[in-house]
């Protein structure tokens, strides 16, 4: 795999891994700790429109994917907070109107539909330059905003309604964190693809949610773990020859099954001894 | 001279066409400890969230220190029912109380050496400063409940709200809460909702009996007759089988 490393496609790949790891471990946080996976999945999955269009109209379908996650991540705000609708009921339709946009579209786009299979699952090793500037820009954008408003998302994700009380713009920061989600989701397309895009927002945290209780240090356990998961990932693919995303997502959702077995286990021994009498 | 807190003037409140206040009329005064009684679902938190304006009336008016709530928030420390919160959420303590301090940051700006001073301050006031460091969600019902009143503290408010404040808080532990609320009664306003009357009464000088309607407001001795209208039942069933004098009038 170290011989591999002077191709440019898997430098550029390792960066793509690592870029994206930034973004899902602090955007995963929020998203375990305010327990809104389905919301990004959502998300996710509606973005999937935007490729349908990027092919129809002839732009880069990132591009269309980034629209409809934004525009997803807005609806999705918009619905929860000001209808009657449940929140499951709003994201499940959005998802399925999204997709199905997705395919009308793909079907009315003339010839048949390039790397559509990498936009749905992620081919981390055909990133191109232009996708490396962008996902840098992505990624320091949502570090900028959650830098200058770590306190305002901390109150938002623990106590909306305390920090309503307090004055704390609560619905704009919560519409701002979803499209902070919709970005990290256009960020991850090429890595993993919108299918198993909610694998790595939320596999990392729930890993380094074990080790501490400090959303900061959360975040950056977050950080490390993706990146290794998707370090590891990649050498399973290259070695194996099989796919990278699902190989980095069979990877991290074994580690964190392994684990959470570990610390069961422990948890279990510890109780024995304390309940047993002394020998 | 008695100034008016809260003027709280024919109120209706609804919830999908069904009343959940009816014509309330209140006011809260300085220097006020008041305890808000009645049954579950007889709308004591609903009445909480009318004065901070996170709801409307439907008909009615609410002012809150002669301005409408919303704009009267800054003044008022709110302590939420403690059990309504994640309890695996990571965060500190002392990360709990500093948030309190929110209004008087503003957006974007870090906490002040001043504003932490006042964090340690409002932890010391309820006994937990040497918690500082623990995740809230491993403390106890009655530890949870003392930080966030530091949390409500921290702020400095002119009057002191808290909902349903000793639910899951064992016996001993409640003793000790009123006692810092007895500490605080000077400085502030109080008005704490509950649905046990017995442990209310001892300490509260006046009493609200709410059940859609206010059955009862000022001195903590009501009738037998008020409290078994608002809760719709015999005073035994209320109050298990022993209200102190002090509540109930003597025949």
């Amino acid at each position: 795999m170290f011989d591999a490393l002077q191709y440019e496609f898997m430098q550029n790949a390792v960066i793509a891994g690592l870029l994206a790891s930034v973004a899902c471990g602090i955007i995963g946080a929020y998203v375990i700790v305010k327990r809104i996976v389905f919301i990004s999945e959502g998300i996710a999955h509606a973005s999937f429109g935007g490729i349908g269009l990027g092919y129809l109209a002839g732009f880069s379908p990132v591009t269309g994917a980034l629209v409809f996650a934004m525009g997803s991540a807005f609806g999705i705000g918009f619905i929860t907070r000001k209808t009657r609708l449940a929140e499951d009921t709003a994201i499940g339709i959005l998802l399925t109107m999204g997709m199905a946009l997705g395919i009308i579209f793909i079907g009315l786009a003339p010839g048949y539909a390039p790397d559509l299979f990498s936009y749905l699952f992620g081919n981390i090793l055909t990133v191109p330059n232009s996708d490396l500037i962008l996902m840098m820009v992505l990624d320091a954008i949502i570090m900028g905003i959650v830098t200058a408003l770590y306190k305002e998302f901390l109150a938002v994700a623990f106590d909306e309604e305390f920090g309503t009380v307090i004055g704390i713009p609560v619905n704009v920061l919560y519409l701002l964190l979803l499209c902070m989600i919709a970005l990290t989701v256009v960020l991850l397309i090429r890595v993993v693809g919108i299918i198993l895009v909610v694998a790595l927002l939320t596999i990392p945290t729930a890993l380094a949610k074990q080790f501490t209780y400090d959303l900061r240090k959360m975040m950056l356990l977050s950080v490390l773990f993706g990146a290794s998961f998707t370090f590891g990932g990649l050498w399973i693919s290259y070695e194996f020859d099989v796919a990278s995303g699902a190989s980095i997502i069979l990877l991290a959702g074994s580690v964190l099954l392994i684990t959470l077995g570990i610390s069961r286990l422990l948890h279990r021994r510890r109780l024995r001894s304390q309940t047993s009498p002394e020998h | 001279m008695s100034e008016d807190l809260v003027r709280i003037d024919d109120v209706w409140v609804t919830y999908h066409h069904v009343p959940v206040l009816e014509g309330i009329t209140l006011s809260i005064e300085r220097n006020d400890f008041l305890g808000i009684i009645g049954p579950n679902g007889g709308g004591k938190t609903t009445l909480l969230k009318l004065i901070l304006g996170l709801i409307h009336p439907s008909q009615g008016t609410v002012t809150v220190f002669g301005k409408s709530p919303a704009k009267s928030r800054s003044r008022i420390g709110y302590v939420p029912q403690h059990n309504l919160f994640d309890r695996e959420f990571p965060i500190s303590v002392w990360d709990v109380v500093l948030m309190g301090r929110f209004g008087k940051v503003g957006l974007f700006k870090r906490y002040s050496r001043d504003d932490k001073a006042r964090a340690e301050e409002a932890l010391k006031t309820v006994s937990m400063l040497e918690y500082r460091n623990h995740q809230i969600g491993k403390l106890s019902g009655g530890e949870q409940q003392r930080v966030f009143i530091a949390r409500a503290l921290v702020a400095d408010p002119d009057m002191l709200l808290l909902d349903e404040p000793t639910a899951g808080v064992d016996a001993a532990h409640q003793t000790e809460f009123y006692e810092i609320l007895e500490g605080l009664r000077t400085k502030m306003a109080i008005v704490l909702v509950s649905h046990d009357i017995s442990a209310v009464s001892i300490y509260v000088d006046k009493i609200a009996c709410l059940n859609r309607q206010l059955y009862h407001h000022g001195s903590p001795e009501i009738e037998a007759s008020v409290l078994e209208a608002t809760y719709k039942c015999p005073v035994q069933m209320i109050a298990h089988g022993e209200v102190p004098h002090r509540v109930l009038k003597e025949h």
